[in-house]
């Protein structure tokens, strides 16, 4: 369109001088207008998705907990050098800023901070503030050290230096099941302890594991929908288009419903007689992939659909006649080009996987949930917002990554032509 | 493949086998829409077969007042409305990046674009801190706003599809006949991508009535939409009033798909008219 | 033209009608209480004893709502200052950590003015106890053949072969498993408190991993239990009797149950305390605590309570004298203390 116009100008400024300046005008016109008519779009979804995710990729290293709680016993502890116990004043304005911080949810915050230093520090705070006497006139070094022997140990001032400063990466570390050692170095976690290396494998390997499926099982269904007559296959469309449509909670409750050991499934196979206790068929692996193939197959079907229709017969049939044998014509032949519907529907199955939180959180057990669901779990059931947004770094990042050659790949319009 | 009288056996057996296999895909596809319906017209209060007798007991439950029927009315009030943004914003944005390239656009569009990709739990958590911030947590335009978010990749994909057929020469004919731009827009383009336009919002609606993960991190019980109703009764109390519930969202799904079809068929007439 | 008009009008229509709606709503939302609850059955008692009644008598809304003790939840609107939630049912443990943490409202019990008709584990400085529940072993008679008589029987997979739900935590799991081991359920929290007995709860849980799964919300137990998902479970004995009632054969082992109280609170923040403090004092009288123990077996708070209950409902409570043999009380203090750190490990260990 717009390519057709460009060419068209020269050809008439040619012919009439100074008309070249008023086209350009007019076109720089055009250009401001279109960039006008996309500005609110553009400027909503800043406001509205930009920057809350922005804010949120912010957490995986924000570190302000202790600074905003206890801000003059954060600022003179980073200046105090580790090595014998912190002054007086420490001491003092620590013993004042922690009675000052049950009022507004700071001893939460700072108790939850401290925590991941040491998992007893939240504990320590709340015991020591229990028998905080109300004076303000007491040598608090002695008070403290009175009231709990670990005020004497260094190593606990040290944790509350290390939660001192502004930024941290010990996040986005502990996502990787990484850590900063004593002496400042990166190293592996205790082999026990390590999470999250396995979580992110498991959600690439179900994230896979379902794509493939979908293949499998759409590649047939939408090669029968592109061949067959339209009156016929706009028939069986309905059968794709229904549960498209059909809301993604109704359809998981429904796999519950099935799948449970007194569900249709089981009790259908022991009518049959084909098994004699009922299998284990949700709240595990299998359940997620049943549902989540389910779910996830119409984004399969279409892109492939689309493609397929627009392929034309002609040259399956021209190598059938060469006397290639129908399958070589088929695999050699029709399936090449069926490949940018392939990789469209691939791709795009792959990236709503790695997402998923609700249909594994509702149908699988602990152990197939995948990094949505620890995303959440951090947010909501432990606080440990800087976990939650490390996590969620990453997977935006593999997200994005993948949208890319999506991008690369395929047109927009491609994905929801139908 | 289709099957010839003169196919050869092998021929055959795969013609069926193929067929076979299609054909247990669309069960698959299909069962589990089916086979929630009869569970709404249990009369126990358990979500298993065989049904211990017939009620219409469980659609009186989620009729008649309580948290059934508040959160329908929730879902009916922020849907619309974050369709109805979606669609302004939407069709604004398409018809602004078919007028013309400008530097940028194509990252453009890809931003346009992302709230459909970026996974819902990062959305719902970004959202959750930030409406927490400005004061938007646990309110209807927080809810509204964050399910137009989410709803406007589908306007701005659909109306630019149809746009991509739209002949610009029409716009041109009308402003020289002396039209406002903006009466040009409302009488000549408007017309024509209404299909896209409200295909896409169609599935801004489908988006916001079904979206349950920005919902949980955001609403409170207040707000409670059909979806989050939906959700806690799935982890909580697996009764056939979800089954009940569930049937009255095909039906709905049912309606989507017959209008769209709809839509859609306007749309290729109009094309094939031209 | 004309469609040009009824576009516009449409348009304008639909604006007005939304922008209507919302300020409606809005306005509406501004006014309601909201009380969060742990829902299922429990729940439905509730809104039959104090939701229901309260609307009606004060002719104030009402918002009622569930979630799973999500301690964080309430804790991450204190911080943010975004308070959603009114009222809310805590357990023991949550209640100690929130009114020290300041997330709760200190009770002003002269303005209540209940004090002397609740028992004395009612009567705390941010809660208001609401009911006594207990955690039982739950089983589906019908399909075990003989009895299970203690958790030791529940970790015997060859006795009992089939899948057993246990609660998807720290809380509860590791006292039955530490008595699963052996542990007498006198000594189980000195055991729990050092490192060695957490090791060897999560050692014993290790045994039986692959036959658990894991409940939630507390309506999944007997969920599961009909559905035959799962041949027994640990589970609030509430929800137990709901099942029974509809003439399932599900039964309780009362031996080596863990009893406790749950309590209302009032969050921090929240900006109906009036309403609050109104709704609490009614869902503390007898009439109304009567209503909500007839309707599922928790022991009421108010004594004066339990007269209106029927010989047979008495007998279902955890407080009844029989039921009580052999079962402990939650030790709230050491969940107090070491609640985070073992929730922590166990979520850890469960999802590995």
């Amino acid at each position: 369109m717009t390519s057709a116009l460009a060419m068209s100008q020269p050809a008439i400024s040619e012919k009439v001088p100074g008309l070249k300046a008023q086209l350009r005008r007019a076109e720089r016109l055009r250009k401001l207008k279109a960039i006008a008519l996309v500005a609110p779009l553009a400027i909503f979804l800043m406001i509205a998705f930009v920057i809350p995710i922005s804010n949120m990729l912010w957490r995986s290293v924000d570190n302000s907990e202790v600074m905003q709680v206890m801000p003059e016993t954060a600022r003179l502890l980073t200046e105090w050098d580790g090595k014998d116990l912190p002054s007086e004043a420490v001491f003092s304005l620590f013993a004042q800023e922690l009675r000052d911080s049950r009022t507004g949810g700071g001893l939460g915050r700072i108790g939850r901070r401290l925590n991941y230093e040491d998992p007893t520090f939240r504990t320590l705070l709340t015991q020591t503030l229990r028998v905080l006497p109300a004076t303000t006139e007491t040598t608090w070094s002695e008070t403290l050290q009175s009231i709990h022997p670990r005020w004497s140990e260094t190593e606990t001032w040290l944790a509350l230096q290390r939660a001192a400063p502004a930024t941290t990466d010990r996040y986005l570390l502990a996502a990787l099941d990484l850590k900063r050692g004593s002496d400042g170095n990166i190293e592996r976690i205790e082999e026990n302890q390590r999470v999250y290396q396995q979580v992110f494998v498991r959600t690439l390997v179900i994230a896979g594991g379902v794509t493939l499926i979908c293949l499998l099982m759409g590649f047939p269904l939408a090669y029968l929908l592109a061949t067959l007559p339209t009156s016929q296959s706009n028939i069986l469309m309905i059968f794709v288009l229904l549960p498209f449509w059909t809301s993604l909670l109704v359809r998981t409750a429904a796999w519950i419903v099935l799948l449970q050991s007194g569900g249709l499934v089981n009790t259908t196979l022991m009518t049959l007689g084909l098994i004699e206790s009922p299998l284990q068929l949700v709240f595990n692996r299998i359940g997620v992939f049943f549902a989540m193939v389910h779910i996830l197959l119409p984004f399969m079907i279409l892109p492939l659909y689309s493609v397929m229709k627009g392929i034309s017969p002609v040259y399956q049939r021209a190598a059938t006649s060469l006397g290639a044998h129908p399958f070589a014509a088929f695999w050699q032949i029709y399936v090449p080009q069926t490949l940018s519907g392939v990789a469209a529907g691939t791709i795009l199955v792959f990236i709503m996987a790695i997402g998923y939180y609700i249909t594994p959180a509702l149908v699988g057990g602990p152990s197939d949930q995948m990094v949505s669901y620890f995303v959440a779990y951090y947010t909501n059931t432990t606080n440990n917002w800087g976990m939650a947004a490390a996590l969620g770094t990453f997977l935006l990042i593999a997200t994005l990554l993948l949208y890319l050659v999506y991008h690369k790949l395929v047109n927009q319009k491609q994905l929801i032509r139908n | 493949m289709s099957l010839q009288p003169y196919s050869s056996p092998i021929e055959r057996i795969w013609y069926w086998t193929f067929r076979g296999f299609c054909a247990l895909v669309l069960l698959f596809l299909m069962i589990p829409v089916l086979v929630i319906i009869p569970l709404s017209f249990s009369s126990g209060s358990f979500l298993t077969y065989p049904l211990p007798g017939f009620s219409l007991h469980w659609y009186k439950t989620i009729f008649s007042a309580g948290p059934w029927l508040d959160s329908l009315k929730n879902s009916l009030i922020v849907a619309p409305l974050a369709t109805l943004l979606a669609m302004a914003f939407g069709t604004l944005a398409a018809v602004g990046l078919n007028k013309a390239d400008f530097p940028g656009k194509s990252f453009i569009l890809a931003l346009l674009i992302s709230p459909m990709i970026v996974p819902l739990v990062i959305v719902a958590v970004g959202m959750y801190f930030f409406f927490a911030q400005i004061g938007l947590l646990n309110s209807y335009a927080g809810l509204v706003l964050a399910h137009a978010v989410l709803g406007v990749p589908f306007v701005v994909i659909t109306v630019n599809a149809t746009l991509q057929g739209f002949d610009y020469n029409q716009v041109r004919a009308g402003a020289s006949l002396g039209a406002h731009p903006l009466r040009v827009f409302f009488t000549i383009v408007l017309p024509q991508i209404i299909p896209g336009v409200a295909s896409g919002g169609l599935f801004a609606f489908a988006t916001s009535f079904d979206e349950v993960v920005v919902a949980l991190f955001i609403a409170s019980p207040t707000e409670r939409t059909l979806p989050m109703q939906m959700f806690s009764g799935i982890r909580e109390n697996i009764s056939p009033a979800i089954a009940a519930m569930a049937t009255i969202m095909i039906i709905l799904s049912v309606l989507l798909l017959l209008v769209m079809e709809m839509l859609r068929r306007r749309s290729e007439k109009m094309r094939i008219n031209r | 033209m004309n469609m040009k008009n009824t576009l516009l009008n449409t348009r304008k229509t639909a604006l007005v009608t939304g922008l209507a709606i919302a300020t409606a709503s809005l306005a509406l939302s501004a006014q309601a209480m909201t009380v969060i609850s742990f829902g299922g059955s429990s729940g439905e008692a509730m809104q039959k004893a104090y939701y229901a009644p309260f609307v009606e008598k004060t002719g104030k809304t009402l918002t009622p709502g569930d979630y799973n003790g999500e301690f964080a939840r309430i804790r991450a609107m204190v911080e943010t200052g975004n308070v959603g939630w009114d009222v809310v049912e805590v357990e023991s443990p949550e209640l100690v950590r929130g009114c020290f943490e300041g997330l709760f409202q200190p009770i002003d019990w002269a303005k209540l003015g209940i004090e002397d008709q609740l028992i004395p584990e009612a009567v705390t400085e941010c809660g208001v106890g609401s009911f006594v529940w207990s955690t039982v072993l739950a089983y589906d008679a019908d399909r075990l053949e003989g009895t299970p008589l203690s958790w030791a029987d529940f970790w015997d997979i060859e006795t009992f072969p089939g899948k057993r739900g246990l609660r998807r935590g720290a809380k509860y799991t590791l006292e039955f498993a530490l008595m699963a081991d052996g542990v007498s359920s006198t000594d189980v929290y000195d055991v729990l408190a050092t490192e060695e007995g957490v090791a060897r709860a999560f050692a014993k849980l290790d045994e039986i991993k692959e036959h658990i799964q894991w409940w939630e919300a507390g309506a999944q137990p007997p969920q599961w239990l009909v559905a035959g998902d799962v041949v027994m479970s640990s589970s609030y004995n509430g929800r137990i009797a709901a099942a029974q009632e509809e003439g399932r054969n599900l039964a309780i082992t009362w031996n080596e149950s863990l009893y406790d109280l749950d309590y209302w609170t009032i969050i921090e923040g929240s900006t109906q305390v009036e309403d609050a403090y109104e709704f609490i004092r009614f869902a503390s009288q007898a009439d109304t605590q009567a209503v909500y123990s007839s309707n599922i077996p928790y022991g009421p708070v108010n004594p004066a309570a339990i007269g209106a209950l029927s010989e047979a409902q008495a007998k279902r409570m955890p407080t009844h004298a029989e039921n009580l043999i052999g079962a402990i009380a939650v030790n709230t203090d050491f969940w107090v203390d070491f609640g985070e750190e073992l929730e922590q490990r166990f979520n850890s260990w469960a999802t590995r």
